[in-house]
């Protein structure tokens, strides 16, 4: 009976929950899902990390090539993300070039490496004019559940930990570049950029971490990006019902306990890696 | 003195706005004049000319003065002078050109109108929003923007008063010069508003820069957003001026933040009155 109400009215059936402060899954309101992340099962990349946040699936491979850096930054080389999200994913999605979700959430991951300074461009520069890194970061959903920006930046962050780049001489005689693969090095990852998302709820309420039907069924969606300092890197909130200030100091707080949630489990992840 | 045509506003790349000043009060007078003659022939197309400034004074000739001669600025508020006209394209059903200093925007907006049998909505309508740039082809960064602009659009006009149908907003980037995102936004909303497409709100956008000193700016210049620590664009409603959507470039605090976007809020109310202004002198005339 409740599964023929769930089809019939899903947003009143979803209020019913709500009034109670709790969701159909039995969180809270303010619960995120159980996050699990996975480093370095791509043995082919240079560097991959696995999440999954409920049921959703987002995994990251980085490859490292070479490439001539920009001429108006000679000194600089480049982070290029790519999020794909698939058929396999969820229904909703046709195969053939990117839609308008996954571009828009390329968008917001390049805008996230860019404002949060999560690594220098210079780091990445080998000879400047000559020789750069160029780090292709593809991002592929493999299951879509709600909340694809949260795991995406999250799966980034773990994979550019992952990253060994081989250390790179450039031959005086021959002018070409020697790649010295025994000799690797990890990345120097300034900060850490942690995504909370909230969907809002018939303009009044707020709830953390959407599955996919919350997502359908909610007015409007915020994403607060922040770092461990309490600094901002990005406040993403694509239209939607009108938020207050007041709200919004909310999101805030909810957002930094999160960052310490994921910081908690990606050095216990890191610890766990290291003796190799 | 020939009388402006309204396609100069497009030809010239960025008008004079000072000059305009000198001229309202005689562009309402040919305004009148033109108007009944065009009646008597039965041209019913009248482009509909208004040019504000941040400080809302209707007096032409105390505009006049400006700050430095690369970014003049109202007298009392520190948005840029901006200026919209609206009816000036023949095909779509509405569109309107908004101006904030030299950024310049054209927006067209049709519907509602048929929509695909594969976009359509059964209990509202599908709202599409194109940007173009001025330069080359769209972009993944033109796609995200579109995105949300549409959003926006979708919290304010009551589509469920016109199911199964689509309202597509156009718009074509003629010159950027800073705040480009939010000059987008009060196109579009001036072109649904000419269009006779219901609303429940108003919105406008209002683009604040950041210095790493703690300094404010409203309205950044290009120069202005590239030295800045941190650009933020807001979009606001008329109602209860809540944030409807929001992007930001760059890193800063939580206290800067409600610091900005009270400042937005604070500047949305001389953007809003433009608004009423400017469609209470087009209304009064016919």
């Amino acid at each position: 009976m409740a599964a023929g109400f769930k089809t019939v009215e899903p947003l009143e059936y979803y209020r019913r929950f709500l009034k109670e402060n709790c969701r159909p899954d039995g969180r809270e309101l303010g619960e995120f899902r159980t996050t699990t992340v996975n480093i370095g099962s791509i043995s082919t990349a240079d560097g991959s990390a696995l999440v999954k946040l409920g049921n959703t699936t987002v995994i990251c491979g980085i490859k490292a090539e070479f490439a001539a850096p920009p001429t108006d930054a000679p000194d600089k080389g480049y982070v290029v993300p790519n999020v794909d999200l698939p058929p396999l994913c969820s229904s909703r999605f046709r195969s053939g070039p990117p839609g308008e979700e996954a571009q828009v959430a390329s968008q917001f991951i390049a805008d996230v490496i860019e404002n949060s300074q999560v690594l220098q461009k210079e780091d990445l520069c080998i000879s400047p004019g000559k020789l750069a890194w160029v780090l292709y970061c593809d991002l592929i959903c493999l299951d879509y559940d709600g909340n694809i920006l949260d795991a995406c930046t999250f799966a980034l962050l773990a994979a550019l930990k992952n990253v060994q780049l081989p250390e790179v001489t450039i031959n005086e005689e021959t002018a070409l570049a020697e790649v010295n693969l025994k000799k690797k090095s990890f990345l120097n990852i300034r900060t850490h950029p942690v995504a909370t998302s909230f969907a809002v709820f018939d303009d009044t309420l707020l709830i953390v971490d959407p599955t996919g039907e919350e997502e359908h069924l909610a007015t409007g969606t915020l994403t607060v990006v922040m770092d461990e300092e309490g600094k901002l890197c990005c406040l993403h909130k694509p239209g939607g019902s009108g938020l207050t200030g007041a709200k919004l100091q909310d999101c805030m707080s909810r957002a930094v306990t999160r960052h310490k949630e994921v910081k908690k489990l990606m050095d216990e992840v890191m610890k766990s890696m290291k003796p190799k | 003195m020939p009388r402006p045509a309204p396609s100069s506003l497009l030809s010239n790349g960025f008008p004079e706005v000072e000059r305009w000043f000198g001229l309202l009060d005689r562009r309402v007078r040919t305004e009148y004049a033109a108007s009944t003659q065009a009646r008597a022939f039965g041209r019913k197309r009248q482009s509909w000319l208004h040019v504000g400034s941040g400080a809302m004074q209707t007096d032409a000739k105390i505009r006049k003065e400006s700050g430095t001669e690369s970014d003049p600025r109202g007298p009392g508020c520190s948005l840029r002078h901006f200026a919209c006209e609206q009816n000036l394209l023949s095909r779509p059903d509405g569109s309107a050109s908004f101006l904030q200093g030299d950024t310049s925007v054209l927006a067209g907006v049709y519907g509602p109108a048929e929509v695909k049998v594969s976009k359509e909505i059964f209990n509202k309508a599908t709202l599409e929003v194109i940007l173009r740039p001025k330069i080359g082809l769209p972009g993944v960064a033109e796609k995200s923007r579109e995105r949300l602009i549409r959003n926006t659009c979708e919290a304010v006009v009551l589509g469920a008063l016109h199911p199964r149908t689509s309202i597509t907003v156009v718009l074509q980037i003629i010159s950027d010069a800073g705040s480009l995102l939010a000059c987008c936004l009060n196109a579009a909303c001036m072109a649904l508003v000419d269009a006779g497409v219901p609303m429940r709100a108003l919105f406008c956008g209002v683009t604040c820069a950041l210095y790493s000193d703690g300094t404010l700016v409203l309205d950044p210049t290009a120069k202005q957003e590239k030295e800045a620590q941190a650009v933020l664009t807001f979009a606001l409603e008329s109602v209860e001026r809540k944030l409807l959507m929001s992007t930001t470039k760059g890193l800063y605090s939580d206290a800067e933040l409600q610091q900005c976007l009270a400042a937005a809020q604070a500047a949305s109310q001389h953007v809003f009155c433009f608004y009423r202004e400017s469609l209470q002198r087009r209304y009064s005339k016919s």
